[in-house]
């Protein structure tokens, strides 16, 4: 067995390694997947934190990743067409800027996840899983519904958003912006698993009613894991709109939500880097897999259940070994 | 003024009474033994002044302030610091992540926790589940004490346990009333050992309270008909 922080670190190297060899040899479309990765990845990390730590099987996650995208989208849309967002009671402008975008992608999915995390959160197991989907349903019925941004067409963006000292243009410079927001979000992560908040989340996880006699609500740790959760799926929405320049209803799907805890379930749920191992493999089968056949998803349908009898810590798991107490 | 005061307290589970009047105090620092048969409401009373289970009538405060309306959780933050009987663990969590996923700020920390059970200090970084029974308890009763709480309650901590455990359980409980001062209830069957730690005992039957008084006081006779020893 391969201690994990090692193979944490291999992998990291490995998502800097592919793109900076795909940039020497000059092939930007493996950079683009790479940035694929990155993203989903980034999404995973959110789901993980609600998954892995707090236990929330949640099939609604996709509402966090379509804010993201559509924030991105509104204000892009608006600024490339010069129409301000709102005039009354104050002006609001349309803006390029990513920065900015992220902000309000986040803000925005916070918010979200904190009012439906009010909702949901009263309930658990089955319930729960519904609850969360059905509020995935409504945001994506919405969002067809929603003719000034698209409707079932969607919204496309015509220039990548800009950040400052960056060309964005450039798909390694792209890249690197994603993978800093991925390795951020994975340092958030890991400091969370170790702070008494993330133990605390881990103990409710495990026993509720113990947790309260230490003067903890279960209900406060999933709700506080629930929004940081939601924040980091729409800060990697925001990402993908801008990657592809394209929002649409589907970023809403509860397939989306599916195949964002199919990347954590295949890398190892609560592994830090699970997520990250399993978006690599999902774009990897994608890309590889798609040229052959166009039901390349009935393979990683038999990889998950392989996944899910052979190896229940995931894939990480299956190199690594159990988990190892945090020291 | 008491630190906790419980008066007439009755208790259901669904159309079963299981406490029916439930009456006593516990002052600052004091140690208060809580006895009886099995089956006459012990655990059920520790529950219900930790607000696990409804009460359904009676008078319930700590420090005068009134527990009946509270959730669990916030009765724990006012003080109430328990250690549940079964050794209720965080399998998944190191000894270490236990204690600090309960920890608040005041005297209890981790360095005076492994003083008072240095067992755990050596086992700092193994998951609890890997301990001993008699580990897994000093681990529970550690975790409660980093609550910091002003009413420690112990609900049969030493119970199934081998007999030099259980008396390193006691000698931990005698250091906590001769060193700190903490208020503690404690649930136990062992009367020899109530009788060296605890300042007065209250014995229920059938759901009721029904003699509270300092040990010198409980006849040969009492001990028998209450509580079977």
């Amino acid at each position: 067995m391969i201690p994990e922080r090692w193979l944490n670190g291999a992998i990291l190297l490995g998502m800097l390694a592919v793109p900076l060899w795909a940039w020497a040899d000059g092939a930007p479309f493996t950079i683009t997947l790479a940035t694929k990765v990155a993203i989903l990845a980034l999404a995973g990390v959110g789901l993980n934190i609600a998954l892995g730590l707090g236990g929330l099987v949640s099939l609604g996650h996709a509402v966090f990743f379509g804010l993201g995208g559509y924030a991105m989208g509104i204000l892009a849309s608006h600024a490339q067409s010069f129409v301000p967002l709102a005039e009354t009671p104050f002006l609001i402008e349309g803006t390029k800027s990513m920065p900015v975008i992220w902000l309000v992608a986040v803000v925005v999915s916070a918010l979200a996840a904190l009012m439906i995390g009010l909702l949901c959160l009263r309930t658990s197991g089955v319930y729960f899983i519904m609850i969360t989907l059905a509020f995935g349903q409504m945001f994506y019925y919405f969002a067809i519904s929603w003719p000034r941004y698209g409707g079932e067409d969607g919204l496309s963006i015509y220039v990548r958003n800009s950040f400052p000292g960056l060309n964005t243009l450039d798909p390694i410079q792209f890249f690197g912006i994603c993978f800093a927001a991925l390795a951020a979000a994975l340092w958030l992560h890991g400091r969370l698993i170790a702070s008494p908040f993330g133990l605390a989340l881990n103990a409710a996880r495990q026993s509720p009613a113990r947790v309260e006699t230490i003067g903890l609500s279960p209900f406060r740790l999933r709700l506080t894991a629930f929004v940081i959760s939601g924040a980091i799926t729409g800060l990697a929405g925001a990402l993908f709109a801008d990657l592809n320049r394209f929002v649409s209803p589907t970023m809403f799907s509860w397939q989306l939500s599916g195949e964002i805890i199919i990347f954590i379930i295949l890398g190892g749920i609560g592994r830090l880097y699970g997520p990250v191992v399993g978006a690599a493999l999902f774009v990897t089968l994608e890309h590889v897999l798609g040229g052959f056949s166009e039901f390349w998803q009935v393979y990683l349908g038999a990889l998950l259940l392989a996944v899910v009898l052979v190896a229940r810590g995931g894939l990480i798991g299956l190199v690594a070994g159990r988990e190892r107490p945090h020291e | 003024m008491s630190l906790l005061k419980a008066r007439n307290l009755a208790v259901f589970y669904g159309a079963s009474q299981a406490l029916f009047d439930v009456s006593f105090d516990i002052s600052e620092g004091e140690v208060l033994a809580l006895m009886g048969r099995n089956g006459m409401g012990k655990s059920t009373t520790v529950k219900a002044i930790c607000r696990m289970l409804p009460l359904h009538s009676g008078v319930l405060e700590l420090a005068g302030q009134d527990l009946t309306r509270l959730p669990s959780h916030r009765a724990a933050q006012l003080g109430l610091g328990l250690v549940p009987e079964g050794r209720r663990i965080f399998p998944a969590l190191t000894v270490e992540e236990n204690l600090i996923a309960a920890a608040r700020p005041g005297h209890w920390d981790f360095v005076r926790v492994s003083a008072l059970f240095p067992r755990l200090a050596e086992r700092r970084v193994q998951r609890a589940v890997t301990l001993s029974g008699g580990e897994q308890q000093m681990l529970v009763i550690g975790r409660a004490l980093m609550t910091n709480p002003r009413l420690l309650l112990l609900d049969e901590a030493t119970e199934g346990l081998a007999p030099i455990v259980r008396q390193e359980i006691w000698s931990a409980i005698a250091t906590l009333r001769r060193e700190t001062g903490l208020a503690i209830l404690i649930v136990d069957k062992s009367l020899a050992e109530l009788r060296a730690v605890a300042d007065r005992a209250v014995i229920l039957q059938r759901g009721r309270s029904v003699w509270s008084g300092v040990f010198d006081d409980l006849t040969e006779e009492m001990s028998r008909d209450y509580i079977g020893v």
